[in-house]
């Protein structure tokens, strides 16, 4: 008896006009997609992205060459020369970053004792030629230059949690 | 003498002129279909599907097109190259053929022939040659057992709908199809869905499983056989593959809304307040509004059941939907016999 009914139930199809009301159902729910470039998903003020060297208000670059980033880079893909200037302070002649190497895991901002290193929140950025991945202390500090304003306001957004 | 030259010229450019008018918006509903295809699934799927080209995507099929078109077209080693060309053409010429007789409103048919459901059925029947000589021409093993695997599957199911098609015959009396059109008037509860229910569910079924589309498409298996007969295929010869495919879902739909509902017929027929308005008289609009509607099926379907296995598709084809449509030809026949339906008009 149970057979029968069974039997009969599968040629009304009813599991399968089931299966068709959940499509339908999602069908019409809002979307998960969000239209990048147009729309974009919030990001936390500790966002790890491109790197950037930054400077004192009165322009005078932060970064004294004490290497404690090159030393505590996981990945080795940070390599300074420093040298002694006319004024007496040590300074970087060379900051490379490799961005290739680089692992993202903001070990160098954390090490710095000046605050000089950090990593923006910047994440859309591209290289067009070999090498472009290597980027040099000019490109680093324009970087921090450029964005100085959203770098302070996500450090001073975190200042009481550092 | 020129005068009938002149008539014969007039008829070969009208008759040029009807199939252009059929064809042309079948290849642009095709293109369309594939985008409504990505579309609805995505949305079913909570996604938003193809919405970068063009506004909300509409030109996505024609990049996907131009595309398809200036690559390459790779023949393959060995293979039989006549055959090789050959096949996509055999396929999409006879999904195109079909569409000659049916017809999209009272006077709107490109030939109205008394054997125009036979014209269909043959039509449907050679478009497994175009894939079975794909699979073998190609001369590669996983074509061949995509080729194998498709043809009998439409093979099959070819029987069942040939069946659920003897139903329609028993009950409109006629082959011709704009008279089993007719022979629908009277409402939506006059269309012969109703009296054929079964045959009617059995048909659309088929109709999938005879179009290789999910859940019956087991020709498309990545892990074991890529992409079916057409593996070997590139560019626009798989295009064309492509569009076959796709006209002939577009032509299943059109012949169930055809044979089982009514086809141009308004379902609003014989509500005397609409009487003589738009709603209430047959249209062109109705026939499209039908086919789009079971063209949506088809993808609501896809999106929704899991494939079935082979020998489960092969059970339901032979075991399942044959002695079904047996029984409900003879419940036809007792419906035709004492007049159960009022036959339209």
């Amino acid at each position: 008896m149970n057979a029968v009914v069974r039997y009969l139930k599968s040629l009304m199809l009813l599991e399968l006009f089931q299966g068709l009301g959940v499509t339908l159902h999602y069908f019409f729910q809002p979307k998960f997609t969000i239209n990048y470039p147009e729309e974009k998903t919030p990001k936390s003020n500790r966002f790890r992205g491109l790197h950037a060297l930054r400077r004192y208000p009165n322009g005078e670059e932060r970064c004294i060459a004490c290497k404690l980033c090159e030393a505590v880079c996981p990945a080795l893909a940070i390599t300074i020369d420093s040298t002694q200037r006319e004024d007496g302070t040590r300074r970087t002649t060379r900051y490379d970053i490799d961005l290739f190497k680089c692992i993202y895991c903001g070990f160098c901002e954390e090490s710095c004792p000046v605050d000089s290193i950090v990593e923006t929140d910047i994440h859309e950025f591209h290289f067009e030629k070999r090498g472009e991945h290597i980027i040099t202390k000019q490109q680093l500090l324009a970087v921090g230059d450029r964005y100085e304003e959203s770098i302070a306001a996500n450090r001073r957004q975190d200042a009481a949690y550092r | 003498m020129s005068e009938t030259f002149l008539d014969q010229l007039l008829y070969m450019v009208l008759l040029l002129a009807k199939i252009l008018a059929i064809v042309v918006p079948l290849i642009v509903a095709v293109a369309y279909y594939t985008y409504l295809e990505r579309r609805v699934i995505g949305y079913m799927q909570i996604r938003r599907g193809p919405n970068r080209i063009g506004p909300m995507g509409l030109a996505q099929p024609f990049a996907d097109v131009f595309k398809l078109l200036f690559k390459e077209i790779v023949l393959p080693e060995n293979s039989n190259k006549f055959l090789f060309l050959l096949a996509p053409v055999l396929s999409l010429a006879p999904a195109f053929a079909a569409w000659a007789v049916v017809p999209f409103d009272d006077w709107a048919v490109v030939a109205d022939i008394d054997a125009g459901l036979l014209y269909i059925l043959a039509m449907s029947s050679l478009g497994v040659y175009g894939l079975i000589i794909a699979g073998w021409a190609s001369n590669s093993k996983y074509a061949f057992l995509g080729a194998l695997r498709s043809s009998a599957q439409m093979v099959s199911y070819e029987i069942a709908m040939g069946f659920a098609l003897v139903g329609v015959l028993v009950l409109a009396g006629t082959l011709n199809l704009r008279e089993i059109v007719l022979a629908q008037q009277g409402g939506v509860l006059d269309w012969f869905w109703l009296p054929l229910l079964p045959l009617f569910v059995i048909y659309v079924i088929s109709g999938v499983a005879e179009t290789n589309r999910a859940p019956f498409d087991v020709a498309e298996g990545e892990s074991e056989i890529v992409a079916g007969f057409h593996v070997e295929y590139a560019g626009a010869g798989f295009a064309v593959f492509f569009l076959a495919e796709y006209a002939n879902m577009i032509l299943i739909s059109g012949l169930t809304a055809i044979l089982f509902a009514g086809g141009w017929l308004s379902p609003f027929e014989g509500i005397p307040v609409l009487g003589e308005t738009f709603l209430g008289e047959g249209n062109i609009a109705w026939f499209l509004l039908k086919t789009v509607f079971f063209m949506y099926l088809f993808l609501w379907w896809r999106a929704t059941f899991p494939r079935y296995r082979y020998d489960q598709i092969m059970r339901l084809g032979w075991k399942v939907f044959v002695p079904i449509t047996i029984v409900w030809v003879l419940v036809a026949a007792v419906i035709s016999v004492f007049g159960l339906v009022t036959r339209g008009a």
